[in-house]
C-alpha cells in the first residue's frame, strides 16, 4: 500500500520536474494564493482587537491547525475529486486493471509536489501563533493528536466526495462545498458561526474536531456554545467513526461504477 | 411597409452587393481598398454577434446540473464568509460605511459574482484552440477573434448570472436578509455597472488566454492571475477595510472594478459615476491592450506558421 | 481458467432495466485462443469488464483462474493482462520506459526478470525508438505496442484484449497479430480477444464465440461456424448473417 502510494508519487513528482522554472513558479503562487486567507484574517483583526471573543493570535493558532491538516490533504488526498473526470473519459477503467488499490492511484494521479507551498505557509502560521500564544505546555501533547484526526477527518471528507462522484457525475462541483467549504469553515473560531450551523459541523459533520473542540483545550477556554468538556477529547473518535463510513461509501461507490460505453 | 428600410440596411451591410466594393476574398491585405471594404462589413455584422451570444448562453444552458453545483458551492462560501462578516460588524458597528445588512449582502452579490465574472479564470476556448493550432481557422474568419470571443462570453456571462447569480442572493435573503436596489434608477446603475465588470474581466481573462500563446505552460498565467484576481477583487473581504494608501491602491484595480465596484453600486454605497468612469476606463484600456495582442498573436501565426 | 455460470449484467437507464449480457455461461481452459465476436453493443465489453473486476455482475457467477473478479481484483490483477484498444492504461505524459518502470513496481516484478522481459518484448515488438517518448507522443501502433508490452511484463497467464488492431495499419495489425500467435503457442499464454476485424480471427482464433443481445449465439471452432453456411459463403457472409438474423430480439427492457 504504503509502497505503491510512494511510487506513484515520485513518479509523478518526477513528471513534475522536468520543468524546474515553472515548478519554483507554481510553489510561490501556490504559497501566495493560500497567504491571501491569512491576510483577511489580518485585515480583519486591523479592524478589531477580538472576533467573536477570540484575539488575533488565538484565531490564527486555529487557523494554522486546520491549515496544516487541511493543505496535506490537499496535497496527497485531495486528487480524489477527479474521479468524475476520469469516469467520463473512461480512463478509470485502467486503473482497475491494476494490482494497486483504486483509491491510491486515484489519490496520486497528477501529484502536485508544488503544493508543499501551502503546507509550508501553514506550518509558519501555527509556528508563530504557538510562539506568540502564552499556551499551557502541559496541554501541547493535544497538538500532534489534532492535526493526525484532523488530516484523517478531511481525508475521509474527501474520500466520501469521490464516492459520491460515482453517483453524480453530471454535477461534480457539489461535492467541493463539502470539501473545499470545510477548508474555509476551520479557518475561524467556531463562535463566529452561527448555534445551528456548529451543532451540524459538530454532530453530523464532525469538523469541529479537526480545530475548534480540542482547540479549546489547549488555548484552556471553555465553549461559547457550552458543550460539556470531555467532548475536547472526542477528536480521534469522531475521526475514525468518519473513516469508516468513508471507506464503506467508497466500496459501495466501486461496486455500483458502470463503466461508460463502448 | 415597415419591413422596407430594414432590407435597404441590410444590402448596405453587405459589401458583395456594393458594386462600389470590391469583393472580399482570402488574399485581402491590409491597407487595400478590399480590407476596408471587409473592416465595413464586420462593424455592420450585428446579427452575427447577436447569434454568437445565443450560441454561449445555449451552450452553457445544457450544463444545468453543475450550474446548480456551482451555485449551491458559492451559497455556502457565501453563508461561512456572511458569519466571519457579522461578527466583525458585531465588534465594530458601522465600520467603513458599511452596516451589518450591508457586510451581508456583499457577501452573497460577490459571491453571486464568480459565475458570470468566471473569478477563477478560464471560461474561454482561445487557449485550447491556441495550444491545437486551431486558432489558426478563427484568425482567417471575417471576423475579429476578439469580438467573437466577447460575444460567446457575454452569453456564458449571461446565463451563469441567471443559474449562479441569483441563488446566493436569495438564500442570503431568506437566511440573514439583504438590501435591495431601489427604483428603476438604482437598478439600472447596477445594471450598467454589472455590464461593465463583466467587460473588464472578459477583457483581462482574454489577455491570460492570449500569454498562452508566448509560454509554455499556462497554469503560470492562470495562478497568476488568480493571485491578483482574490485578494484585489474585493472577494475575500470587502476592499474598503484594507486601510492606508494600499487600500488606495488596489480599489483602483480592474480587480475592484470586476467586483467591489458593481457590488457598491449594488447595496448604493458607491459615488456612482465615478465607478462607472474606473470600470470604463479599465474596460477601454484592457479591450484596447487585447486588440494589439490579437494582432501580435495574427502576426505571430501567420509568419510563424502557428 | 475462466468460468462463466449464468452471469448477467443490467442497468437502470431512467428507471428501466436494460440486460447488456444476460445468463451467460462458457468455460475457457488454458492455452485456448478465443474470438469473441458480436455486433456493437452486443454485450462484448461487458463481458471483457466482468472478467477484469471493473464492472460487479448482477447476478450469476463469474471466475477467473479461480477468483471471483469483482471481490479479488488486486489479486487477479497479478495474473492477467488487459489491452483496451480504444484508450491506453500507461501513463500520458510519462514516458514509456518510466511507464514500464513504474509497473515493474506496481506488480513488484523483480529486477532481474525484468530486465530480461523488456528486453525480449522491446526486441519483439520493436519497441526501442520510441521507448524515451511520452506516450501522448506516441503514434496508435507505436501506443498499441506499448500497451501490449506493458499488459505482459508481469508475465500474466492470461490476456485479454479489447479491440487491439483497431485503427492500425496492415503493416502494424500484421506485426501484432503474429507476435499474440507466438505468445499463445510459445508461451501458452490464454488468449480472449474482441474484434469487429475477421482477419483477426481467421488468422488467430482456434475457437469462436459469438454473442449477441447479451446472450451467446455461437460457440464453437471456426470450421464449425463456417460448416453452418451453404459451400462458397465467406465468413463475413456467415457473420453477417448471424449479425443481422441472429437471435430473437428478446432484450426488450422489462
Amino acid at each position: 500500500m504504503v509502497s505503491s502510494y510512494l511510487v506513484l508519487v515520485w513518479a509523478w513528482t518526477r513528471a513534475a520536474m522536468a520543468y524546474r522554472a515553472s515548478f519554483a513558479l507554481m510553489v510561490l503562487l501556490g504559497s501566495v494564493i493560500t497567504a491571501t486567507d491569512v491576510a483577511v484574517i489580518l485585515v480583519i483583526f486591523a479592524n478589531t482587537t477580538s472576533l467573536a471573543g477570540f484575539s488575533r493570535d488565538e484565531a490564527l493558532f486555529l487557523y494554522g491547525v486546520a491549515g496544516v491538516a487541511f493543505s496535506l490533504c490537499d496535497m496527497f488526498v485531495s486528487n480524489l475529486d477527479r474521479i468524475s473526470q476520469h469516469i467520463k473519459a473512461g480512463t478509470f477503467d485502467a486503473m482497475l486493471i491494476r494490482p494497486v488499490s483504486p483509491w491510491i492511484q486515484m489519490a496520486t494521479d497528477r501529484f502536485m509536489p508544488s503544493r508543499i507551498g501551502r503546507v509550508l505557509q501553514a506550518a509558519v502560521v501555527l509556528g508563530y501563533a504557538l510562539a506568540v500564544l502564552d499556551l499551557d505546555p502541559g496541554r501541547l501533547w493535544m497538538l500532534p493528536v489534532m492535526i493526525v484526526s484532523g488530516i484523517v477527518i478531511f481525508a475521509s471528507l474527501w474520500t466520501l466526495a469521490a464516492a459520491a462522484q460515482f453517483v453524480l457525475t453530471d454535477a461534480p462541483e457539489v461535492t467541493n462545498a463539502f470539501t473545499y467549504g470545510s477548508g474555509q469553515l476551520t479557518q475561524y473560531p467556531f463562535s463566529a458561526y452561527g448555534r445551528d450551523l456548529v451543532r451540524g459541523v459538530t454532530y453530523v459533520l464532525p469538523l469541529a474536531f479537526v480545530n475548534w473542540q480540542p482547540g479549546l483545550y489547549v488555548l484552556d477556554r471553555a465553549d461559547p456554545f457550552g458543550t460539556p468538556g470531555f467532548m475536547r477529547f472526542l477528536g480521534p473518535a469522531a475521526a475514525v467513526v468518519l473513516a469508516l463510513l468513508a471507506a464503506l461509501a467508497w466500496r459501495q461507490g466501486l461496486r455500483h461504477y458502470r463503466s461508460t460505453g463502448s | 411597409m415597415a419591413s422596407q428600410p430594414e432590407i435597404r440596411l441590410r444590402s448596405r451591410a453587405a459589401p458583395a452587393d456594393n458594386p462600389a466594393l470590391p469583393s472580399a476574398g482570402p488574399c485581402t491585405g491590409s491597407g487595400t481598398e478590399r480590407h476596408r471594404a471587409i473592416t465595413i462589413r464586420r462593424c455592420a455584422t450585428i446579427p452575427l454577434y447577436a447569434r454568437l451570444v445565443r450560441y454561449g448562453f445555449r451552450k452553457h444552458a445544457t450544463y444545468v446540473w453543475a450550474a446548480l453545483a456551482g451555485a449551491f458551492t458559492n451559497s455556502v462560501f457565501g453563508v461561512l464568509r456572511a458569519y466571519v462578516l457579522i461578527a466583525l460588524w458585531d465588534a465594530r458597528p458601522g465600520l467603513a460605511g458599511y452596516d451589518v445588512v450591508h457586510a451581508v449582502t456583499f457577501c452573497f452579490i460577490t459571491q453571486a459574482f464568480i459565475g458570470p465574472m468566471q473569478l477563477f479564470g478560464g471560461g474561454l476556448t482561445v487557449p485550447e484552440r491556441i495550444r491545437s493550432g486551431d486558432i489558426a481557422l478563427d484568425l482567417v474568419r471575417p471576423a475579429s477573434l476578439q469580438l467573437w470571443s466577447m460575444a460567446e462570453d457575454l452569453g456564458r456571462a449571461g446565463y451563469l448570472a441567471l443559474a449562479r447569480g441569483i441563488p446566493p442572493l436569495l438564500l442570503g435573503a431568506a437566511l440573514f436578509g439583504i438590501v435591495w436596489p431601489a427604483g428603476a434608477g438604482h437598478w439600472a446603475a447596477f445594471l450598467t455597472a454589472f455590464a461593465a465588470g463583466w467587460a473588464v474581466s472578459f477583457a483581462w481573462r482574454y489577455l491570460v488566454a492570449l500569454s498562452v500563446c508566448w509560454l509554455v505552460d499556462d497554469r503560470g498565467a492562470n495562478a497568476f492571475s488568480l493571485v491578483l484576481t482574490t485578494p484585489c477583487s474585493g472577494m475575500m473581504v470587502p476592499l474598503v477595510l484594507v486601510p492606508g494608501p494600499l487600500g488606495e491602491v488596489v480599489r483602483a484595480t480592474p480587480f475592484a472594478a470586476m467586483v467591489q465596484a458593481p457590488a457598491d453600486v449594488y447595496m448604493g454605497t458607491a459615488d456612482v459615476p465615478r465607478t462607472l468612469a474606473l470600470q470604463a476606463f479599465w474596460a477601454v484600456a484592457l479591450l484596447a491592450l487585447g486588440a494589439l495582442g490579437t494582432r501580435a498573436i495574427r502576426h505571430k501565426v501567420v509568419i510563424q506558421g502557428g | 481458467m475462466i468460468e462463466l455460470d449464468r452471469a448477467g449484467r443490467s442497468f437502470k437507464v431512467r428507471r428501466e432495466t436494460v440486460h447488456a449480457v444476460r445468463d451467460l455461461s462458457f468455460r475457457i481452459e488454458a492455452g485456448e485462443f478465443v474470438g469473441y465476436l458480436g455486433p456493437n453493443g452486443a454485450g462484448k465489453s461487458t463481458t471483457i469488464k466482468m472478467l477484469c473486476g471493473i464492472l460487479t455482475p448482477t447476478s450469476g457467477t463469474v471466475r477467473v483462474a479461480g477468483l471471483d473478479p469483482s471481490r479479488r481484483r488486486t489479486a487477479l490483477a497479478r495474473r492477467t493482462g488487459v489491452v483496451f484498444g480504444q484508450r491506453t492504461t500507461l501513463w500520458w505524459d510519462l514516458p514509456l520506459r518510466d511507464s514500464f518502470e513504474l509497473i515493474r513496481l506496481l506488480y513488484k516484478v523483480d529486477r532481474r526478470a525484468h530486465r530480461e522481459r523488456l528486453d525480449a518484448l522491446t526486441e519483439t515488438l520493436d519497441l526501442g525508438p520510441f521507448l524515451r517518448t511520452p506516450v501522448r507522443q506516441l503514434s496508435l501502433g507505436q501506443r498499441m505496442r506499448g500497451d501490449l508490452a506493458a499488459a505482459l511484463l508481469h508475465a500474466p497467464d492470461l490476456l485479454v484484449l479489447d479491440e487491439p488492431t483497431i485503427g492500425l495499419d496492415v503493416v502494424s495489425k500484421a506485426g501484432i497479430r503474429d507476435f499474440l500467435r507466438r505468445l499463445n503457442a510459445e508461451r501458452g499464454t490464454t488468449v480472449l480477444l474482441t474484434t469487429h476485424d475477421l482477419g483477426d480471427i481467421e488468422r488467430l482464433c482456434r475457437r469462436v464465440m459469438l454473442i449477441d443481445h447479451g446472450r451467446l449465439a455461437f460457440d464453437g471452432t471456426l470450421e464449425d461456424l463456417m460448416a453452418t453456411a451453404p459451400a462458397g459463403e465467406t465468413i463475413e457472409d456467415v457473420v453477417t448473417r448471424l449479425y443481422t438474423a441472429g437471435v430473437p430480439p428478446e432484450r426488450a427492457p422489462r
